[in-house]
């Protein structure tokens, strides 16, 4: 098992955004779907402590997720934010800055080829990329830390058909190329099936069903 | 430096003429700053005269402990001034205080040991009064700074945070240009004094008759003074209120409302 979230709440000011969640995440590509609203960012973020619930426990390969160093976690468990957030500079010290903290040896070429990007994108200043390009700049940036699981918050919401058509390839086929866990949010119960052998659906904070894409998403 | 100026109550009572001015051309142009301009007349009055009498009796008593007193009052009041204008940094009081104990220690300390002024009443009192203010000053502004920076930049530091870098690293940026926020007012003023205003001790010693050589070294050694106290004060203070926006796991705080 990679996630098992126990009765996992978490309440902000006056509102309750996850609400007793019991969820099992197994390795793979796991969807976590639902409305906007319904918590699934939120959740995202627990799975590499950029916050921690009130109550409830959530373990990772079967330990506590506390029990972890912070730090090391996150690059072994890697978040790729909704709204891209590079540093300024060129994609390549994006990645080097990456590849550093984790300790790994940085392939520029490899890491943008998995993602998607052309090798000459590598000098390219992070202020000059569309949307898309940054998106994809962000994978391979975190590629760049060699983790074992890729958290993608809503990965193609900023995009058009074409362009999430083709972050949607370069997913699959990273899952085929590395052994590499997927947990992916998002709100469209059609990019679940395409990309996730499992999913979670989530209404107002609530786990409301789990299981393949066909049967939480029925 | 025996020359000196007296002067009549009478005066003083006379140049509340120009706070009169003041006032009625925020009347005029509706500015509505009427009252704050009379509470700040009245307020620097009472609070002046207070502290000449205090100084007055500092230096009959020439203790060093009155001295050491009297500054930590204004350590204590500076940090919970400085604290008002940084609403937006958590447990902004603690690295304020510490910034402004730090930079008039070591101001104060290194004027004294270089031996440029004799430890003294007459001499650390309101020299330690500038340096306190000054860097009250400036590590306000740079907590401030350091407050929207941080609230305005929440998804790029946890970007940075979730690639698993420490607090230190992800704050980095927004810490240094804190800092440099902080002291780059004295450093320009610094650029243009003499040419575009005289600062206020060289006007201070000319109108109490003093040779402007005289008045100018004086100038030039406070100058650099606060320079250094209000590099170390926005240093100090900055660099340990950031700690404060995240917890112990590298998570950045929820703001507080």
């Amino acid at each position: 098992m990679l996630f098992e979230l126990r009765d996992v709440s978490l309440t902000r000011g006056e509102r309750r955004v996850l609400d007793s969640i019991d969820a099992e995440i197994e390795p793979g590509a796991t969807a976590i779907v639902g409305p906007s609203g319904a918590g699934k960012s939120t959740l995202l973020r627990l799975l590499n402590r950029l916050s921690d619930p009130e109550s409830g426990t959530i373990a990772y390969r079967g330990r506590p997720l506390d029990s972890y160093d912070p730090l090391a976690l996150r690059r072994e468990v890697s978040l790729v934010p909704q709204l891209p957030a590079l540093l300024p500079g060129t994609v390549e010290s994006n990645l080097a800055y990456a590849a550093k903290l984790a300790g790994k040896q940085l392939d520029t070429a490899e890491c943008l080829r998995r993602a998607g990007l052309a090798a000459e994108f590598a000098e390219r200043d992070v202020s000059r990329l569309s949307v898309g390009e940054q998106q994809r700049a962000m994978l391979a940036r975190a590629l760049a830390q060699q983790p074992g699981v890729l958290l993608l918050d809503e990965p193609t919401s900023a995009l058009d058909s074409e362009a999430r058509d083709a972050i949607e390839a370069t997913l699959r086929r990273l899952r085929a190329e590395l052994d590499l866990s997927l947990v992916v949010v998002t709100h469209d119960p059609e990019q679940a099936r395409r990309l996730a052998d499992r999913a979670v659906r989530l209404r107002d904070g609530r786990a409301v069903a789990s299981g393949t894409p066909a049967e939480a998403l029925a | 430096m025996s020359t000196s100026i007296h002067l009549s109550l009478g005066q003083v009572a006379a140049s509340l003429a120009l706070v009169a001015l003041a006032a009625a051309i925020s009347f005029w142009r509706r500015t509505d700053l009427e009252r704050d301009i009379v509470v700040a007349a009245v307020r620097s009055f009472i609070q002046l005269t207070a502290i000449g009498y205090a100084i007055k009796l500092i230096f009959e008593a020439d203790t060093i402990w009155l001295v050491l007193a009297l500054l930590t009052v204004m350590v204590v009041f500076g940090a919970f001034t400085a604290r008002s204008r940084a609403k937006k940094v958590p447990g902004a009081f603690w690295p304020l205080l510490i910034g402004l104990t730090i930079a008039a220690a070591t101001t104060l300390g290194l004027v004294v040991a270089l031996g440029i002024f004799d430890p003294t009443p007459r001499y650390l009192v309101p020299v330690g009064g500038m340096v306190i203010g000054n860097a009250m000053t400036a590590s306000a502004v740079a907590l401030n700074r350091l407050g929207d920076e941080v609230s305005e930049s929440r998804a790029a530091i946890e970007a940075t945070l979730a690639l698993g870098a420490t607090a230190r690293e992800a704050a980095g940026p927004f810490v240094r240009r804190a800092l440099r926020s902080g002291t780059i007012t004295l450093v320009d003023s610094t650029k243009t004094t003499g040419l575009i205003f005289f600062p206020g001790t060289m006007v201070g010693m000319l109108l109490a008759g003093a040779e402007p050589t005289d008045a100018v070294r004086l100038q030039l050694i406070l100058l650099y003074a606060l320079l250094g106290s209000v590099a170390i004060s926005a240093l100090v203070a900055t660099g340990l209120a950031y700690r404060n926006f995240f917890t112990p796991a590298a998570q950045l705080r929820e703001p507080t409302p």
